[in-house]
Order: structure tokens, then C-alpha cells, then sequence
């Protein structure tokens, strides 16, 4: 399954966990840079690095309000990715689930 | 569902994938989960399945196989040897035996580290043979959880 760089490809965009945290922490919401930053803590050139990456590969995009970009993330270009690593990620948390209730067990025994 | 998430790392182009959970209970309880036949038998699963153990040496040098069986009558068997065992980390050899061929064989390195409150990290390291090797385990072989995956992708999706 040959993929392409970062930059074309959503699969590689969300392959960094820094770009991940940020989607999640932009939510449903239409977001200034220094909102983002502030909702993070990183600084601006980084928050700004990672936004240009999700922009490139249609994650989020990109909107000018006045002299300020809104940014919002793409949920529809996030699908293919979900549809890829979701049955695995259900898979192991039901495993580890189970696990927590067998530790449960144990600690009550102890 | 637990308020912990499995958090899976799978990089493009890599032979490798990570794993990390956390779990309100101690390094050795969680350590004890995993070489306990009787307690290891009781989460490993899927959910629906039968997991018989035929070999579990969880000692440096041992050997594991155990079979996970269907309501249908079919099953699917892995097999494996213990590299290392110790209090901290496991490190093993990992193979589903349903695969045309044999020798596609992933190494798989877990550490247990304490956190405070008496709680623990798990890290998953599995390095394959191959990235078509590593996207196939993640595409294949979960079917159980499928139709529960896209309901949760659908709430995702609307949340956003």
C-alpha cells in the first residue's frame, strides 16, 4: 500500500501525533491561529506549520475574515481514515476493556 | 466502555505500529494479567470468541500457541515464543497460522511503567516483516467491532 508524501495525503498528515492533538482540539469550531494556540499552549509557528500541512491535504481549511484566517477542519476528508485504523482501534479497546475488568478482579482478591 | 482509550500509532510507510493504554492498577497486577493462563485466556478475545491455550510458557525462552474458536465451530490459531519475560517487559514472537503461507512473523515488544496513584502505561511495539504485512493486520482480521467502529465513526463525525 504505497502512500504519498505528507503533503497530498491525509493518511500521512494525521500520521503525526502533534497534527492529531490538533484536529481534536479544533473540534467543530471555526478557530483563529491564536485561539488554537491558546487551546494548546504550543507556540504560534508550530500550531501555524501544522495548520499548512492540514490545509495541503484539505483537513482544514482555510477562510479570510477581515484581516484575521479562520481555520475548520474538513470532517468529510477525515472519513478514509477512520474507515482504515477504526475496527482495529475498536478491537483493542474492547481487548483492554476486558482487561481492566479482570484487574477489577484481581484487586478485590488482593 | 472504559473512560481509558487505546491509543494506536500507525505511521504510512513503516513496519511498525504503537499501542498505548493506561490502567487504574498496578505494574504487577497488569504484568500478572498477562502470564496468568487463566486470567490471560479471559481478556485476550474478541468478544464471542473461545481462546483455548495449548502452550503458555510466559518464562525467556518459552513457547505459546492458543486457538480462538467461533459459536460456528471455526477457529483461528497463533503461535509464538517468548523471547524475554520480565516484571517490566515482554518480548515475543507473534504469527496468525490462517495465512497462506507461513514465516510472516511479527515481533512484539510490551513495557509496563508505573505511573502514580498505583496506575500503569502499557506500550505495544510490533515491528512486521513487511508494511503490507502490518496495513493487513490492521485491515483484516477485525471484523468483530466493524459495525460498532463506524457507529462510533458516525458520532465522531457529528460531533464535528
Amino acid at each position: 500500500m504505497a502512500r504519498t508524501p505528507t503533503t497530498h495525503d491525509p493518511f500521512n498528515a494525521v500520521a503525526e501525533p502533534k497534527r492529531r492533538q490538533l484536529i481534536q482540539a479544533m473540534g467543530a469550531q471555526e478557530l483563529s491561529v491564536n485561539e488554537i494556540v491558546e487551546r494548546l499552549g504550543w507556540n504560534q509557528p508550530s500550531v501555524s506549520k501544522h495548520l499548512g500541512v492540514l490545509k495541503q491535504v484539505g483537513l482544514v481549511s482555510e477562510r479570510r475574515v477581515g484581516r484575521q484566517r479562520m481555520y475548520r477542519v474538513n470532517a468529510e476528508r477525515l472519513k478514509p481514515i477512520f474507515d482504515w485504523v477504526t475496527p482495529f482501534e475498536q478491537f483493542w479497546n474492547e481487548r483492554f476493556d476486558r482487561l481492566d475488568k479482570v484487574l477489577e478482579e484481581m484487586k478485590k482478591e488482593q | 466502555m472504559s473512560k481509558h482509550k487505546a491509543i494506536i500509532t500507525v505511521e504510512p510507510d513503516k513496519l511498525d505500529l504503537w499501542i498505548t493504554r493506561e490502567f487504574d492498577a498496578p505494574v504487577e497486577l497488569v504484568f500478572k494479567a498477562h502470564v496468568d493462563p487463566d486470567l490471560f485466556a479471559q481478556w485476550i478475545g474478541p468478544h464471542g470468541l473461545v481462546t483455548t491455550l495449548e502452550k503458555f510458557e510466559p518464562v525467556s525462552g518459552g513457547n505459546w500457541s492458543f486457538t480462538q474458536t467461533e459459536k460456528d465451530g471455526s477457529s483461528y490459531g497463533f503461535h509464538g515464543v517468548f523471547h524475554e519475560v520480565s516484571p517490566r517487559r515482554v518480548i515475543q514472537t507473534f504469527e496468525f497460522d490462517g495465512l497462506p503461507e507461513s514465516g510472516h512473523v511479527t515481533l512484539e515488544t510490551m513495557t509496563l511503567e508505573p505511573l502514580p496513584n498505583n496506575r500503569t502505561k502499557l506500550t505495544a511495539h510490533s515491528v512486521f516483516q513487511s508494511v503490507s504485512d502490518r496495513d493487513g493486520m490492521v485491515q483484516s482480521g477485525m471484523e468483530h467491532g466493524v459495525q460498532e467502529g463506524y457507529e462510533r465513526l458516525d458520532e465522531i463525525l457529528a460531533k464535528m
